[in-house]
């Protein structure tokens, strides 16, 4: 469709744009990323054929671009600008009509239905039907640049140039753009070359980018392979985090902010959370937010906290949806639940064993209630017809006075499973159905939370500093919770 | 269903419009052929008409000096305003869409004073081209604005890139002062062409015959053709010329042709007339207001109002200290330029409001 060899351009003696070489195909979504300066608009002007290239050359359907006339081009090119000088007094049906220039004779131009369909069909796709006899000045931002769109949309084009599409609009506004512009680039084959401004958007719909730098070429690739946090940190000169967006399989990109970390002193765990318990629930409020990896109920996958509530219930609590009953009953209490990690357990809170640890670099506080009334042997597991719901879990969580990355979390995880299977084996505890010993619960759960301050844990496995805590605490905090239960029991009967 | 009814009612708010327009123009003409030292009621007016065009027999109660006041006097004088009028709303309101400036007219960007030097050159000299005869002073006024129409733009261009509505207007200040001085100048030096320039300088359509008439018709043809066949391109440059060009508007060929055909309006119009100010300004602004920006209504609109619009100055200019006349010029500038303050004022208030 589209193919640029090598062009260069310069404003006087400014080098703006050195050596770009790139080709798009037909029905692509084909992103232009950079910081301001980089030279995207000089390019989308280029490719519009308001500039021409200094050297090198651009080819629009294997013709070179400076022997296309203009009316020829306009009826193969549609060109939405960032900013476009609002004029006053025309309709916004007047304004779209315009869209239809190339497509008439110079000088006895005829309206034929052919025109008006296609006028009638950009006003509906940006759904401005309803208001093309209002005066394009009486319109805010956001429906100016849909008006602007409709006017491309009307010349039928075949590529479609947009820079900075969603400058003034609204994050709704914006999604429902590209969406469109994506249903079109399938439907239709349309052609879409864009400037964006936000690595995200142009990373979840882009099928490919270009990313620039000071007039040059970084590369063209998918956004996946693209967007890595080295390139965007030296391009864009900030300190950017990559991660994978939650739902679809594309890249996220967060940047972070440069503010002095307060209470950056290595302290004591013990200084850093404040424990109330009663009845009811135990709950831990930590004086800054812990990132927290866990399972929880609420709060679960990675989240920042300050607080962490295990809530007793009866057990023959049944509900059928848990999750959001316990965001109620947290609400109910006052908790922010966007901050809050909530467990549930029918043990007793007062059998909760808290366990404290000082080592060189780092505290660490674990937090146990344990109860095997549901004790499963994870090996065997398969042999049951089906999961009886009795009561009975081991909730765990873990404080950490120290900074983990995300492979120690999961080896924190890993860690602390294996001490919890080590401290049911040596309480002998069984599962009922097999007679087996028992590696766990049916419904166990654990939160592991750190201060990411402090001393940095690349790794938490069993033989790391950090790893050897966490598997002597967990094993200790699960073996006196146990035996807790076990006295518990002893006394029932 | 609901879209053909409302293509329809466009349609037909656009014929209403055109024929209040026309009506207006009719009735203005038979105003300023009625009134006068001498009034002249308009079923005489019809009928020495229809005498004159068909040959059907006049009322014995016609005097034939009134036949004559009618087609040799008045009627050319009144011929004269509409099209001077029309020429300079025309041009106005091309200038306007062109250079997206709603202070843009002939007389304050200064192609008036351009061309009245040129034309105040020619009466100086008393040169006569060969070949054109009478009309060097229309062809040499014409060349004189379009160059002074090019030197404001370049300069003012040369002064901001971007070339913002103060600068254009301010450049214009200043040429149109230069060009008075060098009018001033040919003035002082002058002798026996004094009355002759001076009271063309006033600006008037008096005491001319229908020569002059038939001497602007064809620029007035020509440049109201050039305009009005780029009314869709002047629709496009509203929006900007990076916009225009990616509609698939030929953006420089379209802009010389839309500045040849004003400037060939403006240059015409001040050759048989001398400078007459702010028609330009006044008469499309207030066309829009009625009509809307569209240039396909806006040009044939402004070319009817500013016909009008001439027709009835011209005729308050020589009725309101009768026997006396008053230059047109002065009517028009004394209606124009509290407008333009007013328009001045408002578009500030907008931008920074």
């Amino acid at each position: 469709m589209l193919q640029v060899k090598d062009i260069s351009y310069r404003y006087q003696h400014e080098i703006v744009l050195k050596g770009i070489t790139f080709s798009v195909e037909k029905g692509e979504l084909f992103g232009i990323l950079g910081p301001n300066g980089s030279g995207k608009t000089t390019l989308l002007k280029l490719l519009s054929k308001e500039l021409s290239p200094e050297s090198g050359t651009i080819l629009l359907n294997g013709k070179i671009l400076s022997t296309y006339g203009q009316k020829e081009f306009a009826r193969i090119v549609a060109v939405l600008p960032q900013t476009v000088e609002t004029s006053f007094g025309y309709t916004v049906q007047e304004a779209v009509e315009l869209g239809r220039y190339a497509h008439q004779s110079s000088l006895f131009p005829k309206w034929t239905d052919k025109d008006e369909k296609a006028v009638t069909e950009a006003l509906q796709q940006v759904e401005l039907w309803e208001k093309r006899d209002k005066g394009v000045d009486s319109l805010s931002g956001g429906e100016r640049q849909r008006v602007y769109l409709a006017r491309a949309l009307a010349q039928n084009p075949e590529v479609l140039l947009l820079d900075e599409p969603t400058n003034h609009m609204d994050i709704s506004q914006q999604m429902k753009l590209l969406n469109t512009l994506k249903r079109w680039t399938k439907e239709k084959k349309l052609t879409v070359i864009a400037i964006f401004h936000d690595i995200n958007l142009a990373s979840l719909y882009c099928d490919r980018v270009l990313l620039l730098h000071k007039g040059e070429m970084i590369g063209v690739n998918k956004p996946r392979h693209l967007v890595d946090e080295q390139t965007l940190q030296k391009v864009f000169q900030t300190s950017v985090k990559r991660q994978e967006h939650p739902t679809v399989p594309k890249p996220l990109i967060t940047f972070l902010p440069n503010i002095e970390a307060f209470g950056e002193q290595r302290g004591d765990i013990r200084d850093k959370v404040t424990v109330k318990a009663n009845d009811e629930m135990i709950t831990i409020k930590t004086m800054q937010p812990f990132k927290v990896f866990s399972s929880a109920l609420v709060g679960a996958g990675f989240q920042w906290a300050t607080h962490f509530v295990n809530r007793h219930v009866p057990k023959d609590y049944r509900c059928d949806d848990a999750c959001e009953e316990m965001k109620q009953y947290l609400r109910m209490h006052g908790f922010d639940i966007h901050r809050t990690i909530g467990m549930m357990t029918a043990v007793r809170l007062e059998d909760a064993t808290y366990v404290y640890m000082k080592e060189e670099h780092f505290s660490l506080l674990t937090v146990v209630t344990a109860g095997v009334g549901n004790a499963v042997d994870i090996s065997k597991a398969w042999e049951r017809e089906m999961l009886v719901q009795g009561p009975g879990t081991i909730n765990m969580m873990i404080f950490i006075d120290g900074h983990l990355t995300d492979a120690a979390y999961a080896q924190a995880m890993m860690t602390a499973t294996e001490a919890k299977v080590k401290a049911l084996f040596d309480e002998q505890i069984i599962d009922p159905e097999t007679a087996t010993p028992a590696t766990g619960t049916s419904t166990d759960c654990i939160a592991i939370a750190a201060t990411q301050k402090g001393h940095y844990f690349e790794y938490a496995g069993t033989i790391t500093s950090i790893g050897k805590a966490i598997g002597r605490s967990v094993y200790e905090a699960t073996r006196q919770a146990l035996q807790k239960y076990k006295q518990r029991r002893r006394e029932y009967q | 269903m609901q879209k053909s009814f409302t293509q329809k009612f466009l349609n037909n708010s656009t014929v209403i419009l055109y024929v209040i327009a026309f009506f207006i123009a009719c009735f203005a003409i038979l105003l300023g052929i009625s009134i006068g030292s001498l009034s002249i009621p308009f079923s005489s007016i019809m009928e020495i008409f229809l005498h004159t065009l068909f040959g059907v027999p006049l009322d014995k109660e016609i005097p034939p000096n009134i036949v004559q006041v009618v087609m040799s006097i008045r009627l050319p004088r009144v011929v004269l305003a509409f099209l001077v009028g029309a020429s300079l709303a025309l041009a106005g309101a091309a200038f306007q869409g062109l250079l997206k400036n709603a202070l843009a007219d002939p007389y304050t960007l200064g192609v008036s004073s351009g061309a009245s030097v040129g034309a105040v050159f020619v009466l100086f000299f008393g040169i006569q081209i060969p070949f054109i005869g009478k009309f060097t002073l229309p062809a040499v006024s014409i060349i004189t604005g379009l160059c002074t129409l090019f030197l404001v733009l370049a300069f003012a261009r040369a002064v901001e890139r971007k070339m913002s509505i103060e600068t254009i207007i301010l450049t214009g200040i200043i040429f149109s002062a230069f060009f008075s001085s060098l009018i001033s100048l040919m003035i002082a030096l002058t002798g026996e062409e004094l009355r002759q320039i001076i009271s063309w300088l006033l600006g008037s359509v008096a005491m001319r015959s229908w020569d002059y008439t038939l001497m602007i018709l064809p620029f007035f043809i020509i440049g109201s053709l050039l305009l009005l066949l780029n009314s869709r391109e002047l629709n496009a440059f509203a929006f900007g010329e990076t916009v225009a060009a990616n509609l698939g508007v030929d953006v420089l060929r379209r802009k010389l042709m839309i500045l040849i055909g004003a400037s060939l309006l403006t240059g015409a119009a001040v050759a048989v007339s001398g400078t007459i100010g702010f028609v330009g300004l006044v008469v499309p602004h207030i066309t829009r207001l009625v009509g809307g920006a569209n240039h396909r209504r806006l040009l044939p609109l402004s070319l009817l109002y500013g016909g009008s619009f001439l027709v009835l100055a011209d005729l308050l200019a020589r009725t309101i200290i009768s026997p006396r006349e008053l230059p047109i010029g002065v009517i028009t500038s004394l209606i124009g330029a509290p407008a333009f303050a007013l328009l001045y004022f408002n578009r500030m208030k907008r931008k920074t409001g």
